[in-house]
């Protein structure tokens, strides 16, 4: 083969790859700023803090059993250093409204009605929760909400907290 | 010029030309926060029983089978 069909080879692959890959926040990245994101609802001071952040819509069953779970998770850790940001990606106010209204959560609420922060963070199911580090960046990633996630995040919460600062 | 003619060349150049439709770049995709309407009720077909039982019949008596008529839930794809 010569070096000119390498160079090409290689031109395709790089091409093939580059179409494939993913911009996904992945676990080791820095989680993009929430009070950047331009996002509806207060954002809580979450500056040397433990955040889960729970992206969900009110079209969403899972999202749906997830809430009192996190309410859970908020009364048990948010005196230790744990903050819980649920960002609604709906497009509809009122559906996020109604949504907030019934489940009336303990912890913060927003909503990303121009999805920019969704876009960015480029989740790859809804609901996707991230348990990001005091450092600010994503320690855990959480695809969806299972029977198991819960006992997982506990024990992700934990060993965070058990990090020095 | 006569060089990238080569039939390596070309081959490699219409390998790419082809699989670049089968990228992402190149095919509408419905993300995770965009599925609201296929998450609606009206997009379940098994939303109304009777007509899924009356649906399930014609389909047992022409093929006599019955069963494994695809997922429950409407289409966000969620979890």
């Amino acid at each position: 083969m010569s070096p000119r069909t390498k160079a090409c080879l290689a031109a395709v692959l790089a091409l093939a790859l580059a179409a494939f890959a993913r911009a996904e926040v992945k676990s080791g990245d820095a989680f993009p700023s929430l009070a950047a994101a331009g996002l509806r609802g207060s954002v809580p001071d979450t500056a040397g803090k433990i955040v889960l952040v729970d992206f969900w819509a009110s079209w969403c069953s899972p999202c749906k059993a997830s809430f009192p779970a996190y309410a859970k998770l908020h009364a048990d850790y948010a005196a230790r250093g744990l903050v819980i940001v649920a960002v609604s990606s709906d497009e509809s106010v009122p559906d996020y409204e109604r949504f907030v209204r019934k489940l009336a959560p303990p912890f913060a609420t927003v909503l990303d009605q121009g999805h920019k922060l969704v876009q960015q963070v480029r989740i790859p199911t809804t609901p996707t929760s991230y348990l990001v580090g005091r450092d600010g960046r994503v320690r855990f990633v959480h695809p969806g909400y299972h029977d198991d996630t819960d006992r997982e995040l506990r024990k992700e919460i934990d060993s965070l907290l058990a990090e020095k600062n | 010029m006569k060089t990238f003619l080569r039939p390596s060349v070309l081959l490699l150049l219409a390998a790419a030309a082809l699989l670049g439709g089968c990228t992402n770049m190149n095919l509408v995709r419905v993300q995770p926060w965009q599925r609201a309407a296929l998450a609606d009720y009206t997009m379940d077909p098994g939303r109304d029983p009777l007509a899924t039982a009356g649906a399930e019949h014609i389909y047992f008596s022409r093929e006599s089978a019955t069963g494994g008529r695809g997922v429950g839930g409407s289409g966000c794809g969620c979890n």
